[in-house]
């Protein structure tokens, strides 16, 4: 509470001058509150690094609770990374009728090319397709057994222009017209799907991330309570010999903001770890789809922002238990 | 100094610790308050504290009426007072010099004003060779001056001591009250509440005696 003071060795000056009452300036005052604030954080630090058990625990326990919300919006980011490369030029697949051969299923994709509002096309033949398929299905076995090829021909259409929603299923509708097409997909519905389904897992994480924060603030809360009721003699005689109630909180104020910024390094540390632990299998995996996709990580700015995060978790934790606590310590 | 109008205290379970008691203590004065344990002696000292407050009448203090101190003036108000207690409450992880320049540091000193007082006031009570110490390696003697100490360094204008030498042997105690004497002599008001009646009456002070709750000796100066 008071830190421990550097006593330098001076020779003792001389004895009381007086009964004269203490007077201090504002300056001086100034110069002690800051005094105060420095002996407060490094007696504060000593005793959280006196005791690395508990105080690794404690660090952990919020580093996980903060790096669990963060990883999964990570990951969400990336998501999102990904998929609005794919967003606006939806495709339409042209599966061909079985019986259709190669030259026609290419002089189709001529025809089509001539159409104004098809922007691009690519012929996927049923042979280029199979092989896909057995790269990337693992189902080799299963159609080396199979006696002939089951896939259709494929031919892949972009919509020109913007590709407002409405002419890409009028285009479709047009396609599907065609005798040689078996059947026109348009790939947007997938799409609506996934962003539908990124927009519950965005709420999904907000709540979990939510919850978390207030499960860290409990923990801190608890901490801070625990350091309360270990030093309660202590507390008492502060406030005997004219401690104010600033004076006895501040300790406990930096023993929370310790507690709450080795808590968001911790996370940041984690995720940083799990993403360098995904690294090479999702760069595998989206080498197999032919995506220049990299994972992009927090960055130094989103781990500064955890680091933050985590500090303010922690004075507004220690603020809860000591609100609570100190004003019910007096001296008996 | 110290003025007591008609002060009664009354307990939520209806014990009275205080009744109608009024006192005057000068500035220069050294005073005694003996009585019984339960007598009130106690209750009178943490009263001048705030540590409590009179159900009934009004406690004066360096000419304030306590009643108008509300709780944030609180610590303002102890830091004028210096207290010693029986069992000298030292704070146990820390050194002699880090337990005596403690109300400095609530004052706000800057450290080599601090570091100068605490051993002026160590010296004065025999232990600047211990500042280093633990207060646990030290006699019951010591620590009760360690608490003396911490009590007279932010040089208070009023000395409280609750049986200050309830732990110590005759010598010890009587070295003690010594202490209080000397600091009363350089103009400190010290009212020092024991039941060492053999101790008190060889020292030639006023004596204020307390019997469940009212005064019955000493009332006037």
């Amino acid at each position: 509470m008071i830190g421990r003071l550097k006593a330098t060795r001076s020779v003792p000056g001389g004895r009381r001058e007086g009964a004269s009452q203490s007077r201090t300036g504002l300056r001086d005052r100034y110069q002690a509150w800051l005094q105060h604030h420095r002996l407060s954080a490094a007696d504060s630090m000593t005793r959280v690094i006196d005791n690395p058990v508990s105080s690794v625990m404690t660090w952990l326990v919020i580093g996980i609770a903060l790096a669990l919300p963060t990883g999964l919006n990570v990951a969400l980011d990336n998501v999102s990374q990904l998929s609005s490369s794919w967003d606006s030029p939806a495709q339409i697949s042209l599966f061909l009728q079985d019986g259709v051969s190669d030259d026609r299923a290419r002089q189709l994709q001529a025809e089509l090319d001539e159409r104004p509002d098809v922007a691009e096309t690519r012929f996927v033949s049923r042979e280029e397709a199979l092989d896909e398929f057995r790269t990337l299905s693992g189902f080799a076995d299963v159609l080396a057994s199979l006696d002939s090829n089951p896939l259709p021909h494929l031919i892949l259409v972009s919509p020109a222009g913007a590709a407002a929603q409405s002419a890409a299923l009028a285009l479709r509708e047009d396609l599907q017209a065609y005798p040689d097409v078996a059947q026109a997909v348009l790939d947007m519905e997938w799409l609506q799907r996934l962003n539908s389904l990124m927009e519950l897992s965005r709420r999904l994480v907000l709540a979990v991330g939510g919850l978390l924060v207030v499960g860290v603030l409990l923990i801190l809360g608890n901490t801070i309570r625990l350091a309360i009721e270990s030093r309660r003699e202590e507390i008492v005689i502060v406030k005997l010999v004219g401690g104010s109630n600033a004076f006895v909180r501040r300790p406990f104020l930096y023993t929370g903001l310790w507690y709450g910024v080795g808590g968001g390094v911790f996370a940041a540390v984690l995720v940083a770890a799990s993403l360098w632990f995904l690294r090479q299998p999702i760069s595998e995996l989206a080498g197999l789809y032919q995506s220049e996709f990299r994972l992009r990580g927090l960055g130094v700015m989103g781990g500064l922002n955890l680091v933050i995060l985590g500090g303010l978790l922690g004075l507004a934790g220690s603020w809860l238990a000591v609100a609570r606590h100190l004003a019910d310590i007096q001296p008996r | 100094m110290i003025s007591f109008d008609r002060v009664s205290k009354r307990y939520a379970e209806g014990h009275d610790a205080l009744r109608e008691v009024s006192v005057n203590i000068g500035k220069d004065e050294l005073v005694f308050i003996t009585g019984h344990s339960g007598a009130g002696k106690t209750t009178l000292l943490r009263m001048i504290m705030l540590m409590e407050r009179p159900s009934r009448g009004q406690v004066l203090v360096d000419g304030q009426n306590l009643a108008n101190i509300g709780s944030r003036g609180i610590p303002r108000h102890r830091r004028n007072i210096g207290v010693v207690f029986q069992n000298h409450r030292l704070l146990l992880d820390r050194t002699v010099f880090d337990n005596v320049a403690l109300p400095l540091v609530i004052a706000g000193h800057d450290h080599r004003e601090v570091g100068r007082r605490v051993r002026a006031a160590l010296d004065k009570v025999g232990l600047l060779k211990r500042e280093r110490a633990m207060p646990v390696t030290l006699s019951g003697g010591e620590q009760q001056r360690v608490g003396i100490a911490r009590a007279v360094v932010g040089k208070p204008k009023i000395l409280l001591a609750d049986e200050p030498t309830g732990n110590l042997d005759p010598g010890l105690s009587a070295e003690i009250m010594q202490l209080f004497e000397e600091f009363n002599q350089v103009g400190v008001t010290v009212l020092i509440a024991s039941h060492d009646l053999a101790l008190i009456s060889r020292l030639h002070h006023r004596i204020i005696t307390l019997r469940d709750g009212r005064l019955v000796a000493g009332g006037k100066s």
